[in-house]
């Protein structure tokens, strides 16, 4: 394995939402280590605690038990600024154009605004939404809206992405076409993404690591590298080795 | 353009259904032989503003105005700040919102008379009341609009260490001025309601006021050319909140 420690190491990690009757388990038993550049997808149903751990990682939820580091000495991870998170729903101000919207970070952060718009504007460029800066949300399509919220969780230039099923409300055909565009960016950005989703196949397609969980009890199930190469493409998708990949998530989830 | 021609058009419309309503009226009067005293024809109405002498038509008019925008502009202010001071503590908010929607249930009109033994006659219980009249709507809307944030957002921008004092201006108020010029729509109505009731039983000057001089005399020519005053006064307020809100709230979030 690499001598290089990892990006991220969780080690035995344990969520429990204490309640007033009772507790509930979010998730538990959660072991995986992402290394640098890595785009891992989380996959599992409802209530398995995947978003659990997401926040976990965003530093917006605590933990009971076990470790999470984020970073390392040669690599160093500042949770305010290295953060960038899309969820499922844009999330867009509609007041602000998109241009204004991708920029909200920088204006947080209080970062110097010359050099963030000068940012945006490459990152809309590569999002594909070039021509489209002074656009309001409302009048761009989902998957444009999406588009532009990405942008947005790059202009601070931040390490790590973290994705709450970002395209989960996109129809099929437009997220598969986001699905492609996520990987191009992934790699002219070079940022280590973690990706979570209920969809089966795009836990694999996109993923150069998946992370099963399983829900009831809300534990990680399954760690395994994926060993297709990118560029990615969606022939691979009828190919043996994906439907390898796919059954075996399907069996962990005892849908076989 | 298709765009200014639909303008236009709705323009056109407008004026000419307004003057339709005036040739109806003044039809009724002419062919059903209606006594002036119950209901005076639109030039006999008119006819009435060129008798300064006994009107005073501008003074009153402003008299009327500065309680009608007075009360208004105060419940703007106070209704806004409240509902940001709520918005800010659960405390305040849980210990005060009942309060206010208890005095609220009290008939505005009813403390005309108590008002008088308080102030003595003029203008400022007169604003008073207009204000007591229109303040709660305008609270009770920023207060939902306040509160009306997707909280993923409020992770999103949690995870970028935002400030209170940021997430309110960046996020919360400019979220909410739709919710706040729908308030504002709905209190201008009743600042006006609330001024006329007040120089009703409170005023020695207005067009509230005008109109229980001349209703002595039967003139009720004169009590409709107030009326019609009144109304304008309401119809310039409401075209100036319509105005701001086109300046401040894009297209998209105004609410109709």
């Amino acid at each position: 394995m690499n001598s290089q420690p990892s990006f991220i190491r969780l080690d035995g990690v344990r969520k429990v939402y204490r309640g007033r009757r009772e507790d509930f388990l979010a998730v538990s038993d959660v072991t995986f280590d992402v290394q640098a550049g890595e785009l891992v997808s989380m996959v599992g149903p409802s209530g398995c605690g995947k978003t659990t751990v997401l926040k976990i990682l965003a530093g917006l939820h605590s933990h009971e038990e076990g470790s999470v580091r984020i970073g390392s000495e040669a690599d160093k991870f500042d949770p305010a600024r290295d953060i960038g998170m899309v969820f499922q729903q844009p999330l867009l101000l509609k007041w602000r154009n998109v241009l204004d919207n991708v920029l909200l970070p920088a204006e947080i952060l209080g970062l110097n605004m010359a050099e963030a718009r000068d940012r945006a504007g490459h990152l809309l460029d590569m999002v594909g939404l070039s021509g489209f800066a002074e656009s309001y949300p409302y009048e761009l399509s989902g998957g444009m809206q999406q588009r532009a919220a990405i942008a947005r969780a790059l202009v601070h230039d931040p390490k790590l992405i973290l994705m709450d099923e970002p395209f989960g409300a996109l129809d099929a055909l437009t997220r598969e076409k986001m699905n492609l565009e996520l990987l191009r960016i992934w790699g002219e950005s070079g940022k280590t993404i973690v990706f979570v989703t209920h969809g089966i196949q795009e836990a694999v397609f996109l993923g150069s690591r998946v992370v099963v969980l399983t829900a009831g009890p809300a534990r990680m199930a399954d760690n395994f590298l994926v060993e297709l190469p990118y560029p990615r493409t969606l022939d691979m998708k009828t190919q043996e080795t994906f439907g390898d990949y796919t059954r075996r998530i399907y069996k962990l989830l005892g849908m076989e | 353009m298709d765009d200014g021609r639909d303008k236009l058009r709705k323009w056109v419309l407008i004026i000419v259904m307004h003057l339709l309503a005036v040739a109806a009226w003044q039809a009724w009067i002419t062919l059903g032989e209606v006594e002036p005293y119950i209901m005076p024809a639109p030039l006999d109405t008119f006819a009435t503003l060129l008798e300064y002498k006994e009107y005073a038509w501008v003074h009153n008019t402003l008299i009327t105005s500065a309680s009608v925008f007075g009360g208004f502009w105060l419940a703007v202010v106070v209704g806004v700040t409240l509902a940001v001071l709520f918005s800010w503590s659960r405390w305040l908010n849980d210990a005060f919102m009942p309060l206010i929607v208890s005095l609220n249930m009290i008939p505005k009109v009813a403390l005309g008379p108590i008002f008088i033994v308080w102030f003595s006659y003029g203008l400022g219980p007169n604003i008073l009341i207009a204000f007591s009249i229109c303040f709660l709507p305008i609270l009770i809307t920023t207060s939902r609009g306040l509160g009306e944030v997707e909280p993923e957002l409020i992770d999103l921008v949690r995870t970028l260490r935002a400030s209170r004092w940021q997430i309110f201006t960046k996020i919360q108020l400019p979220g909410a001025l739709p919710f706040i010029f729908s308030g504002m729509k709905v209190a201008v109505v009743l600042a006006v309601a609330g001024a006329i009731v007040g120089e009703f039983i409170a005023s020695e000057e207005g067009l509230g006021y005008l109109m229980m001089q001349v209703q002595v005399t039967l003139d009720t020519a004169g009590m409709f050319m107030a009326v019609l005053m009144i109304t304008a006064v309401g119809v310039s307020l409401y075209a100036i909140v319509l105005l701001l809100e086109r300046l401040l709230v894009v297209s998209d979030a105004r609410m109709e």
